[in-house]
This record gives structure tokens, sequence and C-alpha cells, in this order.
């Protein structure tokens, strides 16, 4: 399965979700921004990182470049999105996921491990884990305490897909973490699904999501 | 005719704003005892238009496109005739 790996000035987590990708039996390649047409890809991932130096807001500049009227044109294809940390930050300014990953409610980077429980499998992502299941992944972030203006809806949709178990370390609303569209074929997740893939690193919890994209 | 535009963005009413927050919790290490502390964002250029009706039109535009998060932003345009 080919799979896209969206680059921008700043992406930095791009290798590590290339690696990531090979190791789930994906065949992953990169995409440049400015790249309108995708139609050789069957999913598409937004990796982490600082893109246009989070100028204006995390995610702004990225959300505006021609690669994603590509990436549009892939959700109306029915392909699956995942947004990875600034990928999500992106999906979010785009609209693909409801709401915001705003400045973190202490002001600071936080960059550690987590608790978090995927509150829905119904995504291509988290199909290989049961609903409710906890897992360990890393966050990387200093702007993604999750606020939206229409809770009621997302729960309503199954919406929510992660949320942080043990403690909220962010401020998100409600411990969100990561949302989808009401398809659940975009996914915007703030934790590091590829920095969990390996045991080595400390947790291969995040595999799954990988797999999840090559087995759909 | 060339125009200054000045974009004003703010949080909306009741936005949590861990920067005004951490300004605020500054202040009190100075001994000044401040309220409401706020912080916002003014971004300003200048622009050719055939008047600042349609200036002002699309500046909101740039606004809700680019500059602004409509979810958690509120913004106020000031546009006026360019200064020499």
């Amino acid at each position: 399965m080919k799979v896209g790996i969206i680059r921008f000035p700043g992406s930095n987590c791009d290798r590590d979700v290339f690696h990531a990708l090979e190791l789930a039996g994906a065949e992953p390649d990169y995409i440049w921004w400015s790249k309108r047409d995708l139609s050789d890809f069957e999913a598409i991932v937004i990796p982490g990182g600082f893109s246009y130096g989070d100028y204006l807001r995390a995610g702004a500049i990225a959300a505006i470049t021609p690669v994603i009227n590509g990436i549009k044109d892939c959700v109306k294809e029915g392909k699956p999105v995942l947004g990875i940390c600034n990928g999500a930050q992106i999906l979010a300014e785009v609209g693909l996921v409801p709401g915001v990953f705003t400045e973190n409610q202490n002001a600071k980077f936080i960059c550690e491990w987590t608790e978090l429980k995927v509150e829905t499998s119904r995504t291509p992502f988290t199909a290989m884990y049961k609903k409710n299941e906890i897992i360990k992944m890393p966050i990387a972030h200093a702007e993604g305490r999750y606020f939206t203006e229409d809770l009621k809806t997302l729960q309503d949709n199954d919406q929510i897909v992660l949320s942080f178990e043990s403690e909220n370390p962010n401020g998100s609303l409600k411990s969100i973490t990561g949302v989808c569209d009401e398809e659940g074929l975009v996914c915007a997740v703030m934790p590091h699904p590829e920095r969990a893939s390996e045991t080595i690193l400390g947790s291969d919890d995040g595999l799954k999501f990988f797999k999840g994209i090559v087995n759909y | 005719m060339k125009y200054d535009a000045k974009v004003k963005i703010s949080l909306k009413k009741g936005m949590l704003n861990p920067e005004a927050a951490t300004i605020q919790r500054a202040l009190a290490l100075l001994d000044y005892q401040v309220e409401n502390t706020a912080t916002v964002d003014i971004i300003k250029f200048s622009i050719e238009g055939a008047d600042k009706g349609i200036v002002r039109e699309e500046v909101d535009e740039m606004c809700q496109r680019l500059l602004c998060n409509p979810v958690i932003h509120d913004y106020h345009i000031k546009i006026s005739p360019k200064e020499e």
C-alpha cells in the first residue's frame, strides 16, 4: 500500500513516520507541500514538526498550501488521512476535523509519555485496538490543548478518538487528544504513534495506527 | 488609492489565555496587582483598493481564510488612508 507523507518546511517527524510505516508493511513515500495531485497514493499521513515555524498559529500556514487541496480530494475519494501532532493542528486549521489544538494550559512545551484511552475503534487507524483499550504513547507539543464549541456533536457522532487516561497534561476539553471527521477517515491525534512503534523506543503500542492503514 | 490596514486579533471572551496568565503572575512577582490581563495580536499592512469599503471586505476575507481561527478568535479591522 502506497502511503504519502506530507513534508512542509519545518516538518521533523517525517522520517520517523516513514520508518514506522515500513515496519507496518506499507510502501511510504514523501510528498512536498507544493504537489497538488495525490492520486498515486492510497493513504496520507501528515507528520509532526513546526511547519512554517508555527508562525501565525501552529498549522495555519500549512493549511493553505496546494497539497491541502490534494488531501481534500483524497478525503472525497474515501482515502484515510492521519495527522500527527503538527499534522493534527493542520487538519484542525483546515477544518477537516472539528475544533482546535491551541496553547497548553500551563504555557509550556510538554514532552512526556502519556497513558491514553482509545475511545473508538471505528477509524482505520484505531481499528486494531479495542474500544477503551489503554495504550502508551508520548506527546511533544506546546499547542495541544483541544477545544471545541460543540462537544455534544463530537460525542453523538463518535468523533472522539483518543483521550488522556491518567492525567490531562495540557488542559484539553474532556481530556480529548484525538478526533476524527464524521466518517472516521480523517483522524487528528496529538500523541506520536511513530515514537511508540518499537519496543526499543519504550512501547510499540502505536504501531497498530500504521498497521491499521495497511489493513484498511 | 492606498490604505493602511490594522487587524487586531484577540481570544474570544471566556477562552483561556495562558500567555496572559503567565504575564499577570510575573507582574505579581514585581508586586503589581493587576486583573483581567489579556494579550492581542496586531497585524498591519498597506493595501491598494478602490475605496475603503472594498478594502475592508478584502481584509475581512483574509481574516476568515488565514489570519484568524474562527473557533477561538474575535477580530477588529481598522482601515485608514495611507500616511505618507
